[in-house]
């Protein structure tokens, strides 16, 4: 019998914790996908957020680090440096990237550290229960702002990958919606290019993916990933924000 | 072997070099800043990995992921930055990262100023970020000991896989002094096979982490670091005792301050006074042990620091009232006399 699906070697034979419907799962598997066919496992030391992603030391089978809340960059810094050779990536929310963090992450990207950012996207806080988000949208019910995100109370939506296309550093980055097969493939394509751009000591590159959290949006999943669509590509628009300039990797 | 003549900060950072540091990440800071530019200079000529990180927090998280990856790595800061580094290094104990970690400190609180004090004891002996834990901490005198300490410190860290602190002040950092770099061998240190390499052909990841959400296993955790601290204070508590061996009464100070006393406690026996100096290395642990060996012909000590009176806890705490503790200390920048702590002399034998 020809196996046609297995668990990616880069996974622990593990449940998760992830709730139903949570993008967490999926994306937990293409990046391990991506180290598989890469051949990187032995080399790879990930970075793990605080934030839902935080057990992600449990989940990926390969030498990992659990940073304090936004730093991951920092500490993933401190890794690559100390070992050039190795292959260093982060796996970040919004609330640890894009408010706690977003000193790390910038400078880790005006740097151009040759790390790779996996960044997770889904406008709330998760694991400390529903709070608004840097990336929260206008309007948006959250536990901390129960009438709906108020831009003259809490300010606008932070687009990062907008933000740190200003910089010179960054090699690579994308946005992509995990709302279907088609974009699950090409977030897995951006993910591939993202450590290729690594691999190729050229610099930072950055993965941010538009990621369903049904549980704190208080919707059903299918509901959740309609948001996604409809709502949230809205206000952070798929696409490439920049690449080197070679075009391909 | 070679003395040359070098200011404080630039002494330790040439030791640091030469104790295996491998990488530095630090952000400026007065009075520390001959550190990191020293660093910045040399490093890289040998090979060597130099930052300049974003903020100290930024620093101190580099520390931790260059640390966890196995190599020998330092940062240094001055007393607002430390306050700073604070959140990395209660993860850096609670994932049981070695590094060193240099405070050349400041006047205090807040911005304070630039000039030396003592007054970061509490926070550096107590903790000074969240939950239990303890930092080896290393008071030098002098620019020799500043460098000496350098390599005790990374043996110290890689030993029992904890942040050390080498804790001095602003003279000692901007002072120029002779000093000889004398190579030794590093201690027998234990392999760092928990160190986050990339598996490397090894069957399971290695993970550095500070987080246990069962209770039961983070109670276990913190006893097996407590059993660690306890060893600690067991065997790596240093002290030295000056004009001791008939002294009836004690000045106890340590760092730049130490120096100081050492001219009083010598002007006091000139007159007869017959008074000895306590001089803690290590303020953590502290060397209770050289109370004990003084204390059945101690009539009184006397704690001196360039704050408003920290180190005195410890000292209270090593007498445990059996003879009287007398306090002086000056802060803000203030650096006392020598005369001014001969009269707390005459003071201390007045008073009992």
């Amino acid at each position: 019998m020809k196996v046609v699906f297995e668990r990616p070697k880069s996974l622990q034979p593990t449940k998760t914790h992830y709730c139903p419907g949570c993008g967490h799962g999926t994306i937990h598997r293409l990046v391990a996908e991506v180290i598989d066919e890469l051949g990187i496992q032995d080399k790879t030391i990930g970075v793990a957020p605080v934030g839902c992603a935080v057990l992600a030391y449990n989940y990926f089978d390969c030498d990992m680090q659990q940073a304090a809340h936004g730093r991951a960059p920092a500490v993933a810094t401190g890794i690559k440096r100390a070992l050039p050779d190795r292959v260093v990536f982060t796996y970040q929310g919004d609330g640890d990237l894009a408010a706690i963090g977003t000193a790390e992450i910038i400078h880790a990207a005006a740097r151009s550290e040759n790390i790779t950012v996996v960044f997770v996207n889904n406008a709330i806080y998760g694991m400390t229960g529903g709070q608004m988000a840097p990336t929260t949208l206008i309007g948006q019910r959250t536990e901390t702002s129960p009438y709906g995100r108020d831009p003259k109370l809490a300010g606008y939506p932070i687009r990062v990958c907008e933000m740190l296309a200003t910089l010179d550093g960054p090699q690579f980055l994308a946005r992509v919606e995990l709302t279907d097969v088609k974009n699950i493939n090409k977030a897995k394509c951006y993910i591939k290019k993202a450590f290729e751009i690594q691999l190729a000591g050229k610099g930072f590159s950055l993965v941010e993916i538009l990621s369903p959290c049904p549980t704190n949006w208080g919707m059903k999943p299918a509901d959740a990933i309609d948001w996604v669509k409809n709502e949230m590509v809205k206000v952070f628009p798929p696409g490439v924000f920049k690449e080197p300039k070679e075009g391909n990797v | 072997m070679e003395k040359v003549l070098m200011k404080g900060n630039e002494a330790l950072a040439e030791a640091a070099i030469r104790a295996g540091c491998q990488c530095f990440f630090g952000y400026p800071i007065t009075p520390q800043s001959e550190l990191p530019a020293y660093l910045a200079r040399e490093m890289p000529k040998r090979g060597r990995v130099f930052l300049q990180a974003e903020s100290e927090v930024a620093a101190i998280n580099m520390v931790y992921g260059a640390a966890g990856a196995g190599v020998r790595v330092m940062t240094s800061s001055s007393s607002p930055g430390i306050s700073l580094k604070q959140e990395g290094i209660s993860y850096l104990c609670g994932a049981e990262l070695p590094c060193v970690i240099v405070n050349i400190m400041r006047g205090g609180p807040g911005l304070g100023d630039i000039q030396p004090a003592q007054s970061d004891y509490f926070q550096a002996t107590r903790g000074g970020g969240h939950g239990d834990y303890r930092t080896i901490v290393l008071a030098p005198a002098s620019v020799q000991e500043l460098v000496d300490l350098v390599y005790d410190a990374f043996d110290l860290a890689d030993m029992y896989r904890n942040p050390v602190l080498i804790l001095g002040d602003g003279i000692l950092g901007q002072m120029m002094e002779p000093v000889v770099f004398k190579e030794r061998p590093a201690r027998e240190l234990p392999p760092k096979t928990w160190a986050t390499t990339g598996k490397m052909g090894r069957q399971k990841p290695n993970v550095i982490n500070s987080l246990y959400l069962d209770p039961v296993q983070l109670e276990e955790h913190n006893r097996k670091l407590q059993r660690k601290y306890q060893e600690i204070e067991e065997k790596e508590a240093r002290w030295e005792v000056l004009n001791g061996d008939d002294a009836e009464y004690f000045v106890v100070a340590y760092g730049i301050c130490a120096r100081i006393a050492h001219a009083a406690v010598e002007m006091a026996r000139q007159e007869g006074i017959k008074v000895g100096l306590i001089r803690p290395i290590t303020l953590w642990p502290y060397p209770k042990k050289a109370f004990e060996e003084v204390i059945s012909r101690a009539k009184a000590f006397l704690t001196v620091e360039l704050s408003c009176g920290q180190m005195v806890e410890d000292v209270k705490l090593s007498v445990e009232g059996r003879v009287p503790v007398y306090f002086y200390g000056r802060t803000g920048g203030m650096v006392p006399t020598a005369e001014e702590i001969f009269e707390e002399i005459k003071k201390m034998r007045g008073h009992s």
